[in-house]
């Protein structure tokens, strides 16, 4: 049984201008110990999967399952949600100002926090606190936790919220951007030590991240959102060398590393769309090179992919147009063509073949 | 004798359109009283010297708090300097009178972070654009409506969004609208303060693709500010590295990123995340430890030393000088600021 199981998820936000679906219909499973990685820009709605998941969107309209060891979460009263949250699930999230009291003594907070879901005297509490620190490589951590938040700098402040996630040995770390906010040596340093604390506790890790060389770092699978849709699942392998659906494709070329120095980047044309205004078919169609007459008024199911093992793809393309070079893109167009049953954008072919 | 060191890796002065020379910027960091003499202070830029070739853009990179931010507003003159010369197309300009200065600032601009905090939203985006001709008494009316409007087609916004206010517009937009502010007045020299890093990916490849089409088209010189390596890779033709308020190492991008001197400098590039699983190598990647410290109390010697795995006694004491390697190979457009530099394994490369 897989530790977490969310089912067909569903969220969405009254809001002034109307309903709006923040999340409309993910599914995904957690192995104990693995890593899940979640990329997507903002607004796709993954970060609000993970925070429903642990009842952190308060308001919101929720429909689906999402089961942690068998129990469904969504339908768990809030009470007993609390005593799994922290304990079984840790979170780290991307502002580690904004998740610590500034008013409080770091120690202080590791003692609440432990004390609030274990019965134990303040004295073991703070022994514990100290030596979460140091497992995180805090250096004199038994002054350290004399300190305030402010005293700490942004990486060692990202340690401390690490140690607090950690310190009841949760069995899932949902981990929202923990790096973004940091510089790429800090974030080095923090990316390694998440790694090593997982093979130490062997802790499920949901990674949600815009970056996908964090995800090529830490990630055994990858889920793409977009516009609070799922588009594509994958290996992180096959999803770099093997993309499926064009949004991936476009992500994965418009990062400086691939293209050649001085050349124009691949970027994909026009903005994500406003989750207000969802436009009909596939949501990525109005910017997809290759979108046809069925993308836009039909909403492509998820498929398996053609020669990926838990590869799918919710894409109306053929299941073996897949990677990112120019052959693939012929082999798409071929394949296209050859079925008889899409036609070609006519501004599509007139700028390929500008 | 900094400087003497430095013309001798530029010295092609007739294409040279920003100099800067010992820049030194330090801020008071005052006391609880409140009329008390500030007993200390921050040692943002310690001894700045770089120069800026028309034409050319050049990347500065470092981690948060190493000065990036404060140089380029001491370029444009936004923070006064505490000494050092700043000559741009020839001129010192760094003890030029604010009056004096202000036909100067036409032909330097700025380009921000944070497309959010950098436009009035209680203003439209005509007149926010519009800004730097009223300013200037270069057009007015009708004529500055047309010319606002050439400015929006030229960084690929829609002319009839004239009248419209910030909140309308994405993020990626409003970078764009910050852009055409910035070109109003045909500046020579856009000093860009990461201005991609707020974006979103597929975002942000559309605007570095949009910098790299108005360089071209209109010849200007950009000076380069990112802390995202791959992104500066991709927009310089130079880099230069900064740490704790010194450049330690400037080269030609290909040969900074094949071939980094300065320990730091590759502890910076190793750390880069790499996008493509199967070139990810923990082996390679040099984790620093420890933060960058304090440039309240910058460490005696080097100023990398604390944290540097090649650290020998001589860097504690000896601060080292930013200088082309003393080999007989040594490229000449390659300095670093180091004692013990990183051997450069391949002796006969083309320089």
């Amino acid at each position: 049984m897989s530790l977490l199981e969310v089912e067909d998820l569903h969220v969405s936000f009254a809001t002034p201008d109307g309903v709006l679906p923040a999340v409309r219909g993910v599914s995904f499973d957690v192995e104990p110990g693995e890593t899940l990685g979640i990329v997507g820009e903002s607004g796709s709605g993954k970060s609000v999967s993970t925070q429903t998941i642990v009842g952190l969107t308060r308001g919101a309209r929720v429909s689906g399952q999402a089961r942690f060891e068998g129990r469904d979460l969504l339908t768990t009263p809030a009470s007993e949600l609390r005593r799994i949250r922290g304990a079984q699930i840790g979170m780290i999230f991307q502002d580690p100002l904004s998740s610590l009291h500034p008013n409080y003594r770091v120690g202080w907070q590791i003692v609440e926090m432990i004390r609030a879901h274990e019965s134990v005297s303040r004295k073991d509490a703070r022994q514990r606190a100290v030596e979460l620190l140091e497992l995180v490589g805090i250096p004199t951590p038994a002054q350290r936790v004399r300190d305030y938040p402010h005293q700490f700098s942004g990486g060692m402040r990202q340690r401390v919220m690490i140690a607090m996630a950690l310190a009841l040995n949760p069995k899932l770390l949902i981990a929202d951007e923990p790096t973004t906010a940091l510089d790429v040596t800090v974030q080095a340093q923090i990316m390694t030590l998440i790694k090593s604390l997982q093979r130490e506790f062997g802790t499920a890790v949901i990674l949600i991240t815009h970056d996908l060389g964090v995800i090529a770092d830490v990630a055994d699978r990858v889920v793409v959102m977009y516009a609070g849709k799922p588009l594509e699942y994958a290996d992180k392998r096959t999803l770099y060398h093997q993309p499926h659906h064009p949004y991936t494709e476009g992500l994965i070329s418009s990062l400086p590393q691939r293209g050649d120095r001085g050349s124009a980047l691949r970027s994909i044309p026009g903005l994500p769309p406003s989750l207000l205004r969802i436009p009909p078919g596939c949501p990525f169609q109005p910017r997809c090179d290759y979108a046809t007459d069925r993308c836009r008024s039909d909403e492509p199911p998820m498929r398996d992919v053609e020669g990926g093992q838990n590869h799918v793809s919710a894409c109306w393309l053929p299941p073996d147009a897949i990677g990112t070079d120019a052959q693939a893109v012929l082999r798409r167009r071929l394949a296209s063509h050859d079925d008889g049953t899409v036609e070609r954008d006519t501004a599509v072919d007139s700028a390929a073949s500008a | 004798m900094t400087a003497a060191a430095v013309s001798r890796v530029d010295t092609t002065d007739a294409e040279t359109l920003l100099e800067l020379v010992d820049i030194v910027k330090r801020f008071p960091v005052r006391s609880g009283r409140r009329f008390g003499r500030p007993s200390e202070h921050v040692h943002a830029l310690a001894g700045i010297n770089l120069t800026v070739r028309r034409g050319e853009t050049l990347g500065l990179v470092g981690e948060s708090g190493c000065g990036k931010s404060t140089l380029a507003r001491c370029i444009t003159r936004l923070h006064d300097i505490t000494s050092g010369t700043i000559s741009f197309d020839g001129q010192d300009i760094s003890a030029l009178s604010r009056r004096r200065l202000r036909p100067l600032r036409r032909k330097m601009q700025m380009v921000f972070q944070d497309p959010y905090g950098s436009l009035n939203p209680r203003r439209r985006v005509g007149s926010i654009i519009g800004d730097p001709f009223a300013n200037n008494g270069v057009a007015s009316g009708e004529e500055r409506k047309r010319r606002v409007q050439e400015l929006m087609r030229l960084v690929g916004l829609s002319p009839e969004h004239y009248n419209r206010f910030p909140t309308e517009f994405s993020g990626g937009q409003r970078q764009r609208i910050g852009l055409a502010r910035a070109l109003a007045l045909n500046p020579e020299l856009v000093v860009c303060d990461e201005p991609v890093s707020a974006l979103d990916v597929s975002i942000q490849a559309q605007i570095i693709n949009l910098l790299a089409e108005l360089q071209r088209k209109l010849g200007l010189t950009y000076l380069f500010i990112a802390h995202d390596l791959s992104v500066v890779r991709h927009v310089s033709d130079r880099i230069a590295v900064m740490y704790l308020g010194r450049i330690v190492e400037i080269a030609e991008t290909e040969d900074l990123f094949t071939h980094p001197r300065h320990p730091y400098t590759q502890a910076l590039l190793s750390a880069v995340p790499n996008p493509d699983p199967d070139q990810v190598d923990d082996g390679a990647r040099i984790v620093l430890t420890g933060d960058v410290p304090s440039p309240v109390h910058p460490p005696t010697g080097c100023r990398f030393h604390p944290r540097c795995p090649r650290a020998r006694e001589r860097c504690r004491i000896d601060d080292p000088e930013l200088t082309v390697g003393s080999e007989p190979d040594a490229v000449p457009t390659h300095a670093f600021a180091c004692h013990y530099p990183i051997p450069d394994s391949e002796p006969g490369r083309t320089a």
